[in-house]
């Protein structure tokens, strides 16, 4: 299977272009991922949308008016709490912690599949384009009531696949 | 097959398990659900046979609109399975063709 | 008993948010449903939301249709259910059929929310049992909680293609490709992103070119197309699915509307005939209001506003809401309209709604 198309970015395979993330005011900068743990955001499109901006207690992300505005993220402001995560009726927000460890990063993202692995379980980090990239190891699962159903995994990766890893393969049934 | 837990729907809630005769093979199902879904979940996708090529049809509107899945249930053809609920007891048939008034043929009968 | 004085044909979300606003006026108000359970496709959308906090988004479909009905319950809105309106006749009479019960109530008000139905595309093969319709393959998973198949072709990726792929996979099947005829993906971005996540390919500028299989579907051939849609030699690819789902559009249930004999405007944009209506959501003929899906092809958010701008504007008629008060009102639900209708997404639905308004002249 080939996918055609003149343009590579999310309005044509589905995926967010390198060029089309780093351009986006969602996207932290090698400095901000270099402080800690902290939210990137992979929403790129004017999409009527806007429930990022109320859900972070820090202010750190502003949509304004007209809500179609993509969100504007700021990294100074982040403390990497994650609360956005699982509110983004888009599943396009994660958080990644390069500093974790010497030659391993975290991922935090949403997930919504049955069975959910659990902490200490080895699992395939997946990309974009859903190949598998790594094994990872999950940290932790949170899944509370308030999430509304949306599980938060967070899951170690190679450190140089923390900008890549957003997702795990699903487990089988 | 049954969808028994759902990561946002949870686990299905049952009513009273019932048992249907389809094509005079018992078929379990839950009192209430539409036809359509307890015979999709024995694994049935064959639900009548046209008119002219007897050319097999199944589910394909889901919501009563394309009388694609409709059969003979307790001797009345054309029956919408899939926004009809499911009693205990039901005889349900494969419909062929049109069949309008009470059915008496059978699958076997009608192809002979 | 008192007689109703509006009928809303169709319990969706458009006709439960307009019968919920005409009955909090004050209105004798009875909604028309034809299923055993009002809610029309909310109860199939188990993803949240989006738009903005009055939209109510990062709620799940399924607790918003209970919440409307849980509305109309309290609000004194009388049901119908099981009852079919076959017909609407001169008089604003509606003809009903539930069983074989049968009546021709009039009412000075009928508000028509009867939504669209699903398009079809015809190939070879197509009458297989196992090709359907995406909002079918919904309901079945998501309502009757059975799956119609293990392995999944997706003919679409428009917002109910990608959302229909996702759910699949949340209901435990596979889906081995979405096959896309237009060059680019017409749904949301982030829709598309969570299906290439879990790993199904999107390919745009492909189609389907036949279902095979003995009598149900085994097998779907596939093939890419060149810039006169025209399938490429030496493209084709055999995919080992049970199952085809066809989301490639919506069209306005109407018949009711062209019964009645209400003005018709043809808008692609808002997908194909669509009865004209003026900014209170009433049609081209006196007391006759549409809203949801059937005034244009949207989303259930602009279905809900439009239901209460006609339920706010037909007990305005009915004389139970001063002018004043029914002005504020439809003010703020046209700005919440509006904001739902700009951007790439939606910008083009607003044009094709100023169409709508200046096609609009009173009878």
């Amino acid at each position: 299977m080939k996918h055609v198309g003149k343009e590579e970015g999310v309005r044509t395979t589905g995926i967010p272009s390198k060029e089309e993330l780093e351009a986006s005011p969602g996207y932290p900068n090698r400095e901000a991922l270099e402080r800690g743990p902290i939210v990137v955001i992979e929403c790129v499109q004017d999409i009527p949308c806007n429930p990022c901006e109320m859900a972070c207690p820090k202010g750190a992300i502003t949509v304004g008016n007209p809500i179609t505005q993509v969100p504007v993220f700021y990294a100074e402001k982040c403390d990497g709490c994650g609360s956005c995560i699982p509110i983004c009726p888009g599943q396009a927000i994660f958080r990644v912690d390069i500093t974790y460890a010497e030659d391993k990063a975290t991922v935090s993202f949403p997930y919504e599949f049955l069975p959910m692995p659990k902490k200490g379980d080895l699992v395939q980090g997946v990309n974009r384009a859903g190949e598998g990239v790594c094994e990872a190891e999950v940290l932790r699962v949170q899944r509370p009531k308030k999430f509304n159903h949306t599980a938060v995994i967070n899951v170690t990766v190679p450190k140089d696949l923390a900008m890549e890893v957003r997702s795990i393969k699903r487990l089988k049934r | 097959m049954r969808i028994e837990d759902h990561p946002i729907l949870g686990k299905t809630e049952r009513r009273e398990r019932i048992t249907l005769k389809v094509d005079g093979a018992a078929v379990p199902a839950f009192e209430g659900e539409a036809i359509a879904a307890a015979l999709i979940a024995s694994g049935r996708r064959v639900f009548r046979y046209t008119a002219k090529r007897r050319e097999p049809r199944g589910v394909f509107c889901a919501l009563g609109r394309c009388t694609d899945c409709m059969m003979i249930v307790n001797g009345q053809p054309n029956v919408r399975t899939c926004v009809t609920p499911a009693r205990d007891g039901m005889v349900i048939q494969t419909q062929v063709g049109r069949r309008g008034g009470e059915a008496t043929h059978d699958l076997e009968t009608e192809n002979s | 008993m008192g007689k109703s004085e509006i009928y809303v044909v169709g319990g969706g979300a458009a006709g439960m948010a307009a019968a919920i606003e005409a009955a909090r006026a004050g209105a004798k108000v009875t909604v028309i449903d034809e299923n055993e359970q009002p809610g029309g496709q909310l109860f199939k959308q188990i993803h949240k939301f989006f738009g903005s906090g009055v939209h109510r988004a990062g709620t799940r479909g399924v607790q918003i249709g209970r919440d409307l009905l849980k509305e109309a319950e309290e609000a004194g809105v009388k049901t119908r259910l099981n009852t079919v309106a076959y017909g609407i006749y001169p008089g604003k009479r509606l003809g009903l059929i539930c069983g074989d019960h049968t009546e021709e109530p009039a009412s000075p008000i009928i508000i028509l929310a009867t939504g669209a139905s699903e398009n079809a595309l015809a190939f070879p093969g197509w009458t297989l049992p196992g090709v359907m319709g995406a909002g079918a393959t919904q309901t079945l998973i998501n309502i009757n909680r059975v799956l119609p198949g293990r392995r999944a072709l997706m003919v679409g990726a428009g917002n109910v293609g990608l959302i229909v792929t996702y759910q699949l996979l949340q209901a435990g099947a596979d889906v081995a490709a979405i096959v896309e005829g237009l060059p680019y993906i017409g749904g949301y971005g982030v829709h598309a992103s969570k299906v290439r996540r879990a790993g199904v390919p999107i390919l745009t500028s492909h189609t389907v070119l036949r279902a095979e299989g003995d009598e149900t579907v085994e097998r779907a051939v596939i093939a890419q197309m060149d810039e006169k849609w025209q399938p490429v030699v030496d493209t084709e690819e055999v995919l080992e699915v049970d199952t085809i789902c066809l989301a490639v559009g919506l069209s306005p249930l109407a018949e009711l509307a062209w019964m009645a004999g209400c003005r018709f405007s043809y808008l692609p944009a808002l997908g194909g005939w669509v009865p004209v209506h003026d900014e209170n959501m009433e049609s081209s003929l006196q007391g006759i209001y549409v809203a949801g899906d059937l005034a244009g092809i949207e989303e259930a958010s602009t279905a809900m506003e439009e239901g209460r701008l006609a339920g706010l504007s037909a007990a305005e008629a009915l004389g139970y809401l001063s002018v004043e008060t029914a002005e504020a009102r439809k003010i703020e639900v046209r700005e919440r309209l509006a904001a739902l209708r700009i951007g790439s997404f939606g910008g083009g639905r607003a044009i094709a709604k100023r169409e709508l308004l200046r096609a609009t002249c009173k009878k």
